[in-house]
Order: C-alpha cells, then sequence, then structure tokens
C-alpha cells in the first residue's frame, strides 16, 4: 500500500451576498410565510395610524405663536414651543439674565463631550472638570464679578438637568467601585456596611430620598444649620443611583476568574494593585452596557426633583405651561419637546456605550 | 543556611470540616533539585505546592520557603512570593493585556523597574522560551502552547528562585505539549529549582531527581525517577504506573 500526500485546499472566498435593495426586502420581510404575514400586518397598522400622524404632526400643523390660531386648528401647536422655550429650556431663571444659564450650559455640555474622547483621557481632564463646574456655579449663582446673585431655587431648565445628571452620575460611579469592592470584603464589617447600604437604598424609591434629602435632613440638623437644596438633592441622586451602579460592577466582579486574582498574587501585586491592574479593567468591561443603562436612568431621574421644587427641564415644561391659561391645553406638545431633548441625550449615551465596548473588547478580537 | 530550600514538617490541610486534603507531610527540596509530584486526582498534589507560595495555607505543622516562615504575617507571604514563580494549567494570562504587559507588570509595578528596562528583561525572557516575535498581541490570539510558554516567561521575569508547575501541559493539545515540555526541560537544566505536578512520565524521566507519588493526602512513596519507575516500592504505586503507563 502506498502513502497518499496529504494535499491541502488552497483557501477561497466566501461566496458574495447578494446585494441591493430588491434582494433586502426580499430576504428580511418576505423570507418565509409567517414574515411575510407579519410584515404585510405591521404595514396595515402603520398605514393606518401613520397618515392621521403626519397630518397632526405637521399638516394641520400651527407652527406661529398664535394660541387662537392653535385652539382653532385640528392639527399640533408648535407655536406653544416658540412662545415658551425659554421657560421650557432654562425654567424659573430671572429671563434677562438667562444668557448666563445659556453660557454655563454650553460649557458644561462641552465638558461633558470633551470628557468622552480618547484624546482629552489626559490627568489634566480632572482640572478641566473644577474649571469648568467653577464657572458654571459662579456664572448661575453671581454674587460677584458683578453679577446680581440667583439663588440656587430659581436655577432650572436643562442647565439643571445637566448639572444634576453629570455631577451624580461623576461622584456616584467611584463611590459604586467602592461599594462593589466593599462587598467582596474579606472583613465582615466593610462587607456588612456595604450590603446594608446598598439594600437600604435600593429598598426605597428615589421619591421618597429626595424627599428625606430635602425635607427631613434639615429637621435633624442643629438651629440655624444649613446646607442648599441644590446640594442635598445631588446628594440624595447621587447615593441612589451608586447602590445600583455597585451591583452592576459587582456582577462583573463575580466574572472575573479566580485563576487572574491568584496568578496576580503569584506575581506579588498588592490587594489594590491586583484589583487596579488586573479586576477592575476585565470587570468594567464586561459591565459597559450596564453601567451606561444606570447612566441614562441616573438622567432621566432628574426629573423628579420637581416633587422639592426644584424645575428642571420636565419642570420647567410643567410650569412654562401651566401658567398660561391661553397654552395649557397643548401640554401634549410640550412633552413631544422635551421628549425629544431627553431622546437625543440618551441615544447619544447609547451609542457612545457601543463606542466603548468597541474599544475594550479589541483584546478579545482575532 | 541549610542547604534545604524548601521544608515540610508534619503539614495539615483541611477543606472546610471534613476534607482532610494534606496529612502530615514531610518533605525537603534542596537548591536546585527538580522534583515531579504525581498521583490521581484528589490525591492532594496541587494543593501541597500551591502551599509553598500561600494560595492555599496550611493549618497545622511547619512550612518554611527559603528561610522564611510561611505564617498569616503578610509580609512574609510577600517575601516568599518574590522568590516562587508559579505556572498553572489554565495559564492564567491577564487577557486585557498584550503578551509583552503580561511580562513587565510585576516588575514595573512590584519591582518598581523604569519601563525601558522591564521590556528588556521581558524581551529576554520571550526570546528564551522562543516567542519573542509575538510580544504585541494578547493573550487569545496565541495558540495553547504559546499562551503557556509566555506564562512560563511571564513568571521568569521576577528572577525566582522556585518554579512551580501545576499541571503544564494539561490543558493542552497532543500536538503543543512537546514544544512547552521543552522549554521545561531547558530550564531544569539551568538549575532551578523545580517541583512540578504532571502526568508526564518522559518529563519525570528526563529531568526529575526524584519522583514524588500522593494519594489521599499523603507522600506514598518517593524515590529517584527510575527506581520509581522500574521498581515502585508500594502497591498503591504500582497500580497508579499500570494505569498510566499501561496502554
Amino acid at each position: 500500500m502506498t502513502a497518499t500526500t496529504f494535499q491541502p485546499i488552497a483557501a477561497r472566498p466566501a461566496p458574495v451576498k447578494t446585494e441591493g435593495l430588491v434582494a433586502w426586502i426580499k430576504s428580511n420581510l418576505f423570507g418565509n410565510l409567517s414574515t411575510s404575514l407579519g410584515t404585510i400586518a405591521i404595514g396595515l397598522v402603520l398605514l393606518a395610524v401613520l397618515p392621521r400622524f403626519l397630518n397632526w404632526a405637521f399638516v394641520n400643523a400651527v407652527w406661529v405663536k398664535d394660541y387662537d390660531a392653535c385652539h382653532a386648528a385640528a392639527g399640533a401647536c408648535w407655536g406653544v414651543v416658540a412662545e415658551k422655550y425659554r421657560i421650557i429650556i432654562f425654567g424659573r431663571y430671572p429671563f434677562e439674565e438667562q444668557w448666563r444659564p445659556l453660557v454655563s450650559g454650553i460649557a458644561l455640555l462641552g465638558l461633558l463631550v470633551v470628557s468622552c474622547m480618547r484624546a482629552f483621557w489626559k490627568p489634566w481632564l480632572a482640572a478641566l472638570w473644577i474649571a469648568v463646574l467653577a464657572f458654571f456655579f459662579t456664572v448661575m449663582y453671581g454674587g460677584a464679578l458683578g453679577l446680581s446673585r440667583v439663588e440656587t431655587d430659581r436655577w432650572g431648565g436643562l442647565p439643571l438637568t445637566l448639572l444634576l445628571a453629570s455631577l451624580s452620575m461623576s461622584m456616584a460611579f467611584p463611590i459604586a467601585l467602592v461599594v462593589a469592592l466593599g462587598r467582596r470584603s474579606k472583613l465582615p464589617a466593610i462587607r456588612s456596611v456595604c450590603t446594608i447600604y446598598v439594600e437600604l437604598i435600593r429598598g426605597v424609591p428615589l421619591i421618597s430620598v429626595l424627599f428625606m434629602a430635602s425635607f427631613m435632613f434639615p429637621l435633624l440638623m442643629p438651629q440655624g444649620f444649613t446646607i442648599d437644596v441644590l446640594v442635598r438633592v445631588l446628594a440624595g441622586i447621587t447615593l441612589f443611583a451608586a447602590a445600583y451602579m455597585a451591583e452592576v460592577i459587582r456582577g462583573g466582579l463575580q466574572a472575573v476568574p479566580k485563576g487572574q486574582i491568584e496568578a496576580a498574587a503569584t506575581l506579588g501585586l498588592s490587594y489594590w494593585q491586583t484589583q487596579r491592574k488586573i479586576v477592575l479593567p476585565q470587570a468594567l468591561a464586561m459591565v459597559v452596557p450596564g453601567i451606561m443603562n444606570n447612566f441614562i436612568s441616573t438622567f432621566k431621574d432628574t426629573s423628579l426633583v420637581t416633587i422639592v421644587s426644584l424645575y428642571e427641564l420636565t419642570g420647567a415644561m410643567s410650569l412654562a405651561l401651566n401658567s398660561d391659561a391661553n397654552w395649557r391645553p397643548f401640554k401634549i406638545e410640550g412633552y413631544l419637546f422635551i421628549a425629544l431633548i431627553y431622546f437625543i441625550f440618551c441615544f447619544s449615551m447609547s451609542r457612545y456605550s457601543i463606542w466603548i465596548e468597541k474599544q475594550v473588547n479589541k483584546s478579545k478580537l482575532r | 543556611m541549610s542547604e534545604h530550600i524548601i521544608t515540610f514538617d508534619k503539614v495539615n490541610k483541611w477543606y472546610g470540616n471534613s476534607f482532610h486534603v494534606l496529612r502530615d507531610i514531610d518533605l525537603q527540596v534542596k537548591t536546585g533539585e527538580r522534583i515531579v509530584v504525581c498521583g490521581p486526582s484528589g490525591s492532594g498534589k496541587s494543593t501541597l505546592i500551591r502551599c509553598i507560595n500561600r494560595l492555599e495555607e496550611h493549618q497545622q505543622g511547619h512550612l518554611t520557603v527559603d528561610g522564611v516562615e510561611l505564617t498569616d504575617d503578610v509580609k512574609a507571604i510577600d517575601d516568599v512570593r518574590k522568590k516562587v514563580g508559579m505556572v498553572f494549567q489554565q495559564f492564567n494570562l491577564f487577557p486585557h493585556l498584550t503578551v509583552l504587559e503580561n511580562l513587565t507588570l510585576s516588575p514595573m509595578w512590584v519591582g518598581k523597574m523604569p519601563k525601558k528596562e522591564a521590556e528588556d528583561r521581558a524581551m529576554a525572557q520571550l526570546e528564551r522560551v522562543r516567542i519573542a516575535n509575538q510580544a504585541g498581541k494578547y493573550p487569545l490570539q496565541l495558540s495553547g502552547g504559546q499562551q503557556q510558554r509566555v506564562a512560563i516567561a511571564r513568571a521568569l521575569c521576577l528572577k525566582p528562585k522556585i518554579m512551580l508547575f501545576d499541571e503544564p501541559t494539561s490543558a493542552l493539545d497532543p500536538e503543543m505539549i512537546k514544544e512547552v515540555l521543552d522549554v521545561m526541560i531547558e530550564m531544569a537544566n539551568q538549575g532551578i529549582t523545580m517541583l512540578c505536578v504532571t502526568h508526564e512520565m518522559g518529563f519525570a524521566k528526563a529531568v526529575a531527581d526524584r519522583v514524588i507519588f500522593m494519594d489521599q493526602g499523603q507522600i506514598v512513596e518517593q524515590n529517584n525517577p527510575h527506581d520509581f519507575f522500574n521498581n515502585p516500592q508500594s502497591e498503591r504505586s504500582r497500580d497508579f504506573l499500570s494505569k498510566i503507563l499501561g496502554h
């Protein structure tokens, strides 16, 4: 018997997918019977609903600041946004001074955008945060540089939403890290404190945390001692968000294999070096979607501060329309307007999360 | 200083309350000695070598490594770990760091070595395990055999006096076992003290000064490889050898 020589088959390119709109529709919308029926059913519903919505939102809509025309029209009244946008965006901030929240809001937004970019992940970014926040508070609060003083309970609208969201997220993250590590500590005292904190916060709704921060906390303080309502509310949101985030991070910590920690130990790394260089980078990479989930819900949770009379975006919108009987009937349009603003922010965050996931998963690519 | 670099003196260990995993272990290892530990699974052989760098703690008896007795004292543990390198069955490379970063991590952070110097040392070790051309890749982009060689290089970067191997070839494809064993044989010839848990009897015959056979938490028999394989003293080791060499 003669031995046969092994003949490797040369690698060939994968078959080319058929491109084009028709091919895509055929395979994705009418691939088989049930898909085709589904496509037709959804198509019919859209056909029934979409024209009515488009008629309401565009064809019959009123675009001018004329409430008589609005009352007469069958469609949406976008004039309400044109009329009230300054109160919606800036809340109860004194009307003539509203350039101040505009400038500070843009500065804060710029800071957030810059913080998201890799090129700016340098040590001096921390200094930039302090500088921008100092600028924000100085311009908003006034009482210096010839600016009139505006108390924090007059702050409102989108700048307030951005301030509450960005500060509570950036403070909640480090707290959550420490609490998550604490819940896995070998020391029972640290472990119980962290567990009690998480369970207590998770056991109550955010509204009650805000309520306590705003009304109960001052009762417990000595006479004449006050902390600004904005600070108390910030602390409330931060502690609330941190408890949830801690549990997300703890999930990631538990998913790091024990062998990684053993390998770090045999290399002589200390506890903190192991956490910082080995465990946290892997754990956080695994929970990026969960953390972003927390960030997005924190962003929207800021709308609850209305109950303690801080008028951020949602509160400012209600305030703007409720205070004016002529425009009060057009709340749907108002809500759609702020919904669009919320959506732009949340959608950007979710796209950013996808980019981050790609960055941290580079080591897993073949 | 005694000539023994590792001394087990009546060491006992339990997992939980009931599982007595190490029973009255007495063992002396000479500097430069190469020891292969074998035995059926659950016999305590991995636990034995994991006690040496305190990945497991013993509850009774005394364990001394290079003149330092292992106790709860964190400083002593750090001291010992600087002298002992370890290679695991599952490699345990850090997947988020490149091969080079895996090697420079400890010299830079524990040894406070400048980056350049750490990288030079790392490249020299990678050269030694014949994998220097992969320095910029991530561990998961390498084959199992390559990963294990990187793991060996990583342990060697600390210039350890003692190397522990915990079944280093058990997770590898048959074709890759040889490349790892070749590297280990080369190391063995350079005089480092080695303790290796393995079932590679060819490796034991080629490099070991002594073979230790364990069963049920005890050292049943220890001898030089020639006598151990050709003339095992106990019934139990004879039975074990017939099973692993019998086909």
